[in-house]
C-alpha cells in the first residue's frame, strides 16, 4: 500500500493554522505524572501518530483532547478555539474510537449509529448510516446486535460511530488492533480516502509501526509521559540509523530518544 | 423554538431512544419492569384483605396498604430506574463515548430523569390496573393529589439516584450496591405503612426532612380522613427542591472528580 501523505496537500495544509495546538499539557495523578508538560501541534489535514509503549501517556493525552480527563495544567487549542471554553461545540466537529470505550452490545449496529447520529446532530442520519455501512462493509450487519459480531466487525462498527458526524478531527486509539491484515489494510484505505475527501485531521495512537509508516506523515514519540522525539517516519528512521520505525520505537522505548540527529 | 433548545431536546431524545431500544428490544427486560411491582401489589393486596377482615381500622381505611406499596414503588422505581439507566452505560463501557459527544452533563441528567419516568410508568401502570380488577382498589381514586404524590416521590427518587450514580462514576462499580441499599435505609423513616408519629422523637425530626414522609402522611389523610393536606404537599415540594439540588450538585461534583481521576474512559465491568 502506498503512503497516504500527499506532499502537495501537505504543503498547502501546513500553511494553514494547525488543527491542534497543545501547550504545557500536564496530567498528574497524585504522585504519578501520566503526561508531563507535553507540547505539540498537529497540522490540518495531517495524519499524526502518537507512538509509545504501554503507560507512555498516549491514551491520557487523547482523553484530555476529548475532555474525558481534566488536565492538571496546560492548554488545548483545537481548530483555533480554546477547548476549555468551547468543548461541546468542538466535540460536535470531533470524534474518536478507543478500545477503552464500547458501544452497547445489546443494541444493533443501526440503533447505535442512530443514537450517535442524534447526539451529534447529524441531519439525514439514515442516509449517513447507509453511506458508512457501504464504506465500512457493514451493510449486512446493520440490524444485528453488536454483541453477536466478531471483534473485527465490532471495530468496524466503532469506526462507523467515529465517522458518523463527518468529523474534522479524528482521534483513534489502536484503530486496527483487532482486525485481520486484509481488513486492516482496507480500513487504512478508508481513512486515507476520508482524509482526502473531508480534509480531516487524524491523531492516531498505535503500536502498529507498519501502519504508522504507511499512514502517518508525522510522528510524536512518547516515553514516560513526555514527547521525546518527533518527525516524519522516514526522518526518524534516518536519524536513528535504522531500517524500520519498529526498530526506532524499540530503541526509544528501551533507551530513550537520541539527543541530536546523527 | 430556538436552535439551542432544539439541539438540546434532540440530544436528550437520543439518550431516551437508547434506553427505549434496550427495553423495547427485550421482552425479559420489559417483563422485569412490570414483574416486581405486580408481585409487591399482590402480596400487600392479600395482606390488606386479611387485615380488613380482622380490624375495623383497615376495614374503614380500605386501600391504605395498597396505596402505600404502589406509591413506595414510585419512589423506589424512580430512584433505581435512574441509577440503572446510568449503570447501563457503565456496564457497556459506553460512558466515555457519550460524554465525548456534544451532550452536556445537564442534558444527560435530564435524560436520565426522563428515562426513569418512562421506566416507572411502564412498570407500575399494569400493577395499578391489576389492583382495580383484583382487589377493587384504584390508586386513581386519590384524584389530583395522586399527580402531586407521584411527582414528589419520583423527584425524591431522582435526587437519590443522581447521587448514587455520581458515586459509581467516581468510585466505580464497587459503589453499585449503594443504589439498592440507600433507598431501603430511608424506607423505615419515610412512614410508608405507618404514620411517622410512631417514630421516636429524634427519628421524627429526621423524617421531617424527607419529602416522602410528608407524601405518605398525605396519602393516609386522603384515604382515611378524605382530606387533601396541601400543607404536606407544599412542604414536600420545597424539600424536593433542596434534595434535587443536592442530587444534581453531587452528580456534578462526582463527575468533576471522575474527570480529574481519569475514570470516565476506563470505567466499566
Amino acid at each position: 500500500m502506498d503512503a497516504v501523505a500527499n506532499p502537495q496537500l501537505d504543503q498547502s495544509l501546513n500553511a494553514a493554522a494547525p488543527a491542534i495546538v497543545v501547550k504545557g499539557l500536564l496530567k498528574r495523578y497524585r504522585e504519578v505524572i501520566a503526561v508531563d508538560s507535553v507540547a505539540f501541534t498537529v497540522a490540518q489535514g495531517s495524519f499524526t501518530a502518537l507512538l509509545g509503549g504501554n503507560g507512555a501517556g498516549k491514551t491520557t493525552t487523547l482523553a484530555m483532547l476529548l475532555g474525558l480527563v481534566q488536565p492538571t495544567a496546560g492548554s488545548i487549542i483545537i481548530l483555533g478555539e480554546d477547548f476549555r471554553l468551547h468543548a461541546k461545540s468542538l466535540l460536535a466537529r470531533m470524534n474518536f474510537q478507543s478500545p477503552y470505550a464500547d458501544l452497547p452490545r445489546r443494541l444493533t449496529v443501526r440503533q447505535n449509529l442512530t443514537i450517535y447520529a442524534h447526539l451529534y446532530g447529524v441531519s439525514h442520519a439514515q442516509a449517513r448510516i447507509k453511506e458508512l455501512a457501504t464504506d465500512l462493509d457493514l451493510a449486512l450487519l446493520l440490524d444485528r446486535p453488536l454483541g453477536e459480531l466478531s471483534a473485527g466487525q465490532r471495530t468496524r462498527a466503532g469506526l462507523a460511530k467515529a465517522f458518523i458526524n463527518t468529523p474534522k478531527i479524528v482521534l483513534l486509539d489502536e484503530p486496527t488492533a483487532s482486525l485481520d491484515p486484509d481488513t486492516a489494510d482496507w480500513v487504512r484505505a478508508f481513512l486515507a480516502r476520508y482524509a482526502r475527501e473531508v480534509g480531516a485531521t487524524f491523531l492516531i495512537a498505535s503500536h502498529n509501526m507498519l501502519e504508522v509508516e504507511r499512514l502517518c506523515d508525522h510522528v510524536l514519540m512518547m516515553r514516560q509521559g513526555r514527547i521525546v522525539d518527533t518527525g516524519s517516519p522516514k526522518s526518524l528512521i534516518a536519524k536513528y540509523g535504522r531500517t524500520t520505525l519498529e526498530d526506532v520505537f524499540l530503541e526509544v522505548a528501551r533507551h530513550g530518544a537520541r539527543e541530536a540527529a546523527s | 423554538m430556538n436552535v439551542y433548545a432544539s439541539e438540546t431536546l434532540h440530544r436528550i431524545g437520543a439518550v431516551i431512544l437508547r434506553h427505549w431500544y434496550l427495553i423495547a428490544g427485550s421482552w425479559p427486560r420489559f417483563l422485569d419492569l412490570c414483574y416486581w411491582p405486580m408481585v409487591q401489589m399482590i402480596l400487600w393486596g392479600f395482606i390488606q384483605t386479611f387485615l380488613m377482615r380482622q380490624s375495623s381500622f383497615f376495614a374503614q381505611a380500605g386501600g391504605v396498604l395498597l396505596g402505600a406499596v404502589m406509591l413506595w414503588d414510585v419512589l423506589f422505581r424512580g430512584q433505581i430506574g435512574l441509577a440503572i439507566a446510568f449503570f447501563e452505560e457503565v456496564y457497556s463501557r459506553n460512558l466515555g463515548h457519550l460524554l465525548a459527544t456534544p451532550l452536556r452533563i445537564g442534558e444527560y441528567m435530564a435524560a436520565l430523569m426522563l428515562v426513569s419516568l418512562l421506566r416507572t410508568v411502564v412498570g407500575l401502570f399494569p400493577a395499578t390496573l391489576f389492583a382495580i380488577w383484583f382487589f377493587g382498589f384504584s390508586l386513581y381514586s386519590l384524584g389530583l393529589a395522586l399527580a402531586a404524590f407521584f411527582f414528589s416521590l419520583i423527584a425524591f427518587g431522582w435526587s437519590i439516584g443522581l447521587f448514587v450514580s455520581g458515586l459509581v462514576m467516581r468510585y466505580g462499580l464497587g459503589a453499585e450496591s449503594l443504589a439498592w441499599a440507600l433507598i431501603f435505609a430511608l424506607a423505615p423513616i419515610c412512614g410508608i405503612y405507618y404514620p411517622t408519629t410512631i417514630l421516636p422523637d429524634w427519628l421524627q425530626a429526621v423524617a421531617a426532612f424527607l419529602p416522602a414522609s410528608h407524601i405518605f402522611n398525605g396519602m393516609r389523610a386522603v384515604l382515611i380522613d378524605h382530606t387533601v393536606r396541601t400543607d404536606l404537599l407544599v412542604y414536600a415540594m420545597l424539600l424536593n427542591i433542596l434534595w434535587l439540588a443536592a442530587g444534581v450538585a453531587g452528580f456534578l461534583v462526582f463527575h468533576r472528580q471522575a474527570r480529574e481521576r481519569g475514570m470516565l474512559l476506563q470505567i466499566g465491568e
